[in-house]
């Protein structure tokens, strides 16, 4: 008799009551322990998450700065290359920049200025770093996030079906299928669907618009319709190469939960073979998707950059691309600052949440 | 232990059955049905928009950096600010003399310290406010004052005593020294009534509150970041209103992304940047309805030189090699250059053999060498020379010093020029053959070692303007850094009292055929001394819709390029072609994109009331 799943986890995750008898008692402080103390361990499990999520963001903050003086190159000389200006001019966007001072005195300051969310100027654009950000965060989001719900939604669903059916002609195809385009550029994909789906070859129309996020001339209900169809071909360029990753992420998770107990229980029981998958197997299985899910979840916000410079999407990537290219020292700290700790969040969410999915997790 | 699962039931392959004939249909609905003729395929071309409004979409890759005229650098800001703007004078289309802007006739004093010019009566605002030599001394005068003012436009100023507007149609400029480029000031003038409001010069991008107050040919009703700028021809405009009704840049960051959108008919106009590839080309020349523009470049492509790096007070620094200061072996190397074979094997035919500084298209200040002057290429000869410097091939066919020493170079080049690369291998074959190594490397950033004179050789390139005087002042002794490693205006830290002597007379000329005489002769002067050998034109490739317009002006008037122009003169006369809104991304295709729209929010909406019915259905069962 195996005693790998215990009753408290599929009671906890899947809310069935069936598998009570099954197997002894779980090892370890049991979910009757008394609610004060859960409490005061998830608590104490959290603070400790929050503050390793605190140290980790501190220690991007550092990097930002100095990974990328690192970069050989002057931006000042950068900037001015090819174009007429004195050596007073340079001189004095040194000075504007900051660029004159020690390198001790430039990073306290930035991070003085971090800490109150002020990152500076950026050198190209002479604006406010935070305000080109919160230009372009939007699209980035829009198009990052459709594209997470999708492949998430396929991905899950394809994922689970292939483990059902592991060996099947439909679970070789998927994986294989899911793989190929795991593997294709992301920049080429998107090429080939504007050629075909946007210009239009032989029989096939041009249906969709070749970049950007919108025609410029529409309003209202009109306008959100009109950034809907410059929508649909990076959504589906993301979601074709992204969707693997949480196939094969599922689909290796459900594998783990097929032998299990509890599951011939379920069918013992006279269940149904799909509810058995959908109520017991899956929400089992989902704990290591979900880290995915989360991780995915913080990349949303760095957007994609091959796939914004195909599609001309006015993102985050594109502007992180162009103060890369300078380098806008500003604009590039930021940015990365800003990528990192989204992903550093969204961990320290899944962490955090962890305990309220799998009970086990944080005693 | 069970590990065996059960047969599976019959009923989930029915509902994968509806599972995926939903899929399908969403598909085939999201891609707006693959049969042609379907309500969702996109309006023709050539069709009119409702409004009967003509749009002339550009396609351009490069983000604006500012739409202050103070602070744009790019090329893509800087065009735009000649088409919101007059300047007070402007070049002819047809062969860059100065003609009248914003004034309309100029004089200088005897003493060559003055000039005075005479603004033109029947420039307006777009507010309605009278354009006078008061917004013009005013717009001069915060370049003179205030530091972030004289951002982009500084240099213009840096020789000006004291600007003056004594009444509305005059404008006085006193300079320290006599300066020829007086009637090249390509200064934006900004309406004072409106930019004296401004607080922080060094941070007012002036893209906020639209339209933009300006005199120019087009004015600016709209911009979104990265997204698209908007203008509207100005109808008041002196010189007469621009064909089409609206200019719009549209962002394509790829330019495979917007040829594309040029074949789709999305988009009017493709420059590339800086040129279509040739690939790019080829496939275009045999498309319909499309026209490229193989035009004459304004850029110089060449093969540079370290002379031995120095400040302006002589202190030497960098590590250039010394075989370099010798004349016979610079020249041996320029000899040794197919130029040729790189125009038709790197250029693929997109480029004009180089010779002189200034590329012909800027026909008064074009020269080249006489026959006798000519360094062509001739690998013979080229050893020959060597062999005179001292540099003879060893037993095992190497260059070597009369130190013993292998002569072996560097040549820098940018990671990101695919030319220079090229370029470069055919660089150490045919130096190989002569005896000489070379190594190529390639950087993406090489203002760094180029600034602090450690290489020997480089690909090095300028855009040229009208107005010569930059690009020649970039080889003068007052152009070295004042300090070792310095950014300065040097190019290669070329000094040569010869070469300057020339540039301060030509700088004092004010009579243009003198001047050009003077340029030439600097030309020759730097052609001699082999610093700086140009081994090509590059073309301007660019395409255009004919579908779309019908004619447009090129600079030069006969073969020259459409975008990137000195002046305004592309958009300003373009002419819609009959019966097409040059739009099809507008009202037709926004059509489409609401059809499209629908259908994608009908399938989501039918797709979510599917699971839901299916999920109603399958707890239905469990609760039986």
């Amino acid at each position: 008799m195996s005693t790998e799943s215990t009753p408290a986890l599929v009671k906890g995750a899947a809310g069935v009551d069936a598998v009570q008898t099954d197997g002894p008692a779980p090892a370890g402080p049991s979910a009757r322990s008394p609610r004060a103390r859960s409490t005061t361990a998830y608590l104490r499990y959290a603070a400790g998450k929050l503050a390793g999520a605190a140290v980790s963001l501190f220690a991007v903050l550092v990097t930002s700065f100095f990974l990328f003086r690192l970069i050989p190159g002057d931006p000042v000389k950068q900037m001015t290359g090819g174009r007429q200006v004195s050596t007073e001019q340079i001189a004095a966007m040194r000075k504007e920049f900051g660029l004159d001072l020690p390198l001790w005195q430039q990073f306290t300051e930035y991070c003085g200025n971090a800490l109150t969310g002020d990152f500076g100027t950026s050198y190209q654009f002479r604006a406010p770093v935070m305000d080109k950000i919160a230009e372009a965060l939007p699209a980035t989001l829009l198009l990052t996030g459709t594209a997470f719900v999708i492949y998430t939604a396929i991905g899950i669903w394809l994922g689970a079906r292939s483990a059902w059916r592991n060996g099947s002609a439909g679970d070789r195809f998927h994986t294989a299928f899911a793989l190929t385009l795991y593997s294709v550029p992301s920049f080429w994909l998107g090429l080939l669907l504007i050629i075909t789906l946007s210009v239009g070859i032989g029989p096939i129309p041009g249906l969709f618009p070749t970049g950007g996020m919108e025609s410029g001339s529409e309003s209202g209900f009109a306008y959100v319709l009109d950034v809907a169809h410059h929508l649909v071909l990076p959504v589906i360029t993301l979601v074709a190469v992204e969707y693997a990753r949480t196939l094969l992420v599922m689909r290796s998770s459900l594998l783990d939960e097929m032998g299990s107990d509890y599951l011939t229980t379920a069918r013992a029981k006279g269940l149904r073979d799909d509810l058995v998958r959908r109520r017991h197997a899956v929400p089992n299985a989902m704990l290591p998707t979900v880290t995915l899910l989360f991780v995915n979840l913080g990349n949303t916000v760095a957007g994609a950059i091959l796939v914004e410079t195909v599609f001309s999407w006015p993102g985050l990537g594109g502007l992180f691309y162009q103060a890369l290219s300078v380098p806008d020292l500003p604009l590039v700290q930021a940015l990365f600052f800003i990528f990192a700790a989204a992903v550093i969040l969204m961990n320290t969410l899944a962490d955090v949440i962890y305990p309220l999915l799998d009970p086990r997790v944080g005693r | 232990m069970v590990t065996r699962f059960p047969p599976r039931p019959s009923r989930p392959r029915g509902r994968l059955r509806i599972l995926l004939a939903s899929g399908a249909a969403a598909l085939a609905l999201a891609a707006g049905s693959v049969v042609p003729g379907n309500p969702f395929a996109p309006a023709p071309q050539e069709a009119q928009a409702a409004d009967g409004k003509s749009t002339l979409t550009v396609a351009v890759a490069q983000s604006v950096d500012s739409l202050s005229p103070f602070l744009a650098q790019r090329l893509v800001s800087t065009s735009i600010s000649r088409l919101m703007y007059d300047f007070l004078t402007n070049y002819d289309a047809k062969d860059n003399h100065t003609i009248p802007g914003l004034a309309t006739a100029w004089e200088p004093s005897a003493d060559k310290l003055t000039w005075t010019y005479t603004i033109r009566d029947d420039s307006k605002w777009s507010d309605g406010e009278k354009a006078t030599a008061e917004d013009a001394a005013w717009t001069f005068n915060k370049m003179m004052s205030d530091e972030g003012a004289a951002t982009s436009n500084g240099s213009f100023v840096s020789n000006f005593k004291k600007v003056t507007a004594p009444s509305p149609d005059k404008l006085v400029i006193e300079l320290k020294q006599p300066q020829a480029t007086m009637t090249a000031l390509d200064v934006p003038i900004v309406p004072k009534h409106v930019w004296e409001k401004v607080g922080d010069f060094s941070k007012f991008n002036n893209d906020t509150k639209f339209p933009i107050v300006g005199n120019g040919p087009f004015i600016l009703t709209d911009y979104k970041v990265d997204s698209y700028v908007k203008l509207k021809a100005n109808k008041d405009f002196w010189r007469g209103s621009p064909k089409f009704d609206e200019l719009v840049f549209r962002y394509y960051k790829d330019q495979d992304a917007a040829v594309a959108a040029l074949r789709k008919g999305e988009v009017s106009f493709v420059a590339g940047s800086p040129s279509l590839t040739p690939a790019q080309a080829a496939s275009l020349k045999s498309t319909d309805n499309i026209k490229v523009n193989d035009a004459p470049g304004r850029r110089f492509y060449a093969l540079a030189t370290n002379p031995g790096a120095q400040t302006k007070d002589g202190k030497k620094f960098g590590d250039g090699h010394p075989a370099l200061q010798d004349q016979k072996v610079r020249q041996a190397l320029f000899m040794s250059v197919d130029r040729t074979a790189i125009i038709d094997k790197v250029f693929q035919g997109y480029a004009v053999e180089g010779e002189g500084y200034i590329p012909p298209r800027f026909g008064s200040y074009f020269w080249k060498p006489s026959g006798e002057q000519k360094l062509a290429y001739d690998p013979a000869k080229a050893g020959a020379l060597l062999d005179e410097a001292g540099y003879k091939k060893n037993g095992a066919g190497k260059r070597t010093g009369k130190d013993g020493k292998p002569l072996d170079f560097r040549i820098l080049c940018h990671a990101t020029d695919p030319n220079d690369k090229a370029i470069g291998k055919y660089l150490q074959e045919w130096w190989g053959e002569l005896g000489i190594g070379l190594k190529v490397d390639c950087r993406d950033n090489v203002s760094d070692p180029w600034y602090a004179g450690e290489y020997d050789l480089a690909f090095d390139g300028w855009s040229v303007n009208p107005d010569p005087d930059f690009v020649m002042s970039i080889h003068t002794c007052a152009a070295l850094p004042a300090k070792a490693k310095e950014t300065a205006q040097t190019d290669n830290f070329i000094c040569d009292k010869q070469y300057d002597e020339l540039y301060a007379k030509q700088l004092a000329e004010y009579d243009p055929a003198k001047r050009a005489d003077l340029v030439k002769q600097m030309e020759s002067r730097l052609y001699d001394t082999g610093y700086m050998n140009v081994m090509a034109y590059p073309n301007a490739v660019e395409a255009y819709r004919t579908d779309q317009i019908e004619s447009i002006t090129t600079m030069p008037s006969d073969a020259g390029n459409i975008y990137g122009q000195d002046g305004y003169w592309s958009w300003w006369s373009a002419v819609p072609a009959a019966g097409a809104s040059g739009d099809s991304s507008g009202d037709s295709g926004s059509s489409t994109g609401v059809l499209v729209g629908v259908g994608i929010a009908v399938v989501v909406l039918a797709g979510g009331g599917l699971l839901f019915a299916m999920r109603r259905r399958s707890t239905a069962e469990d609760r039986e």
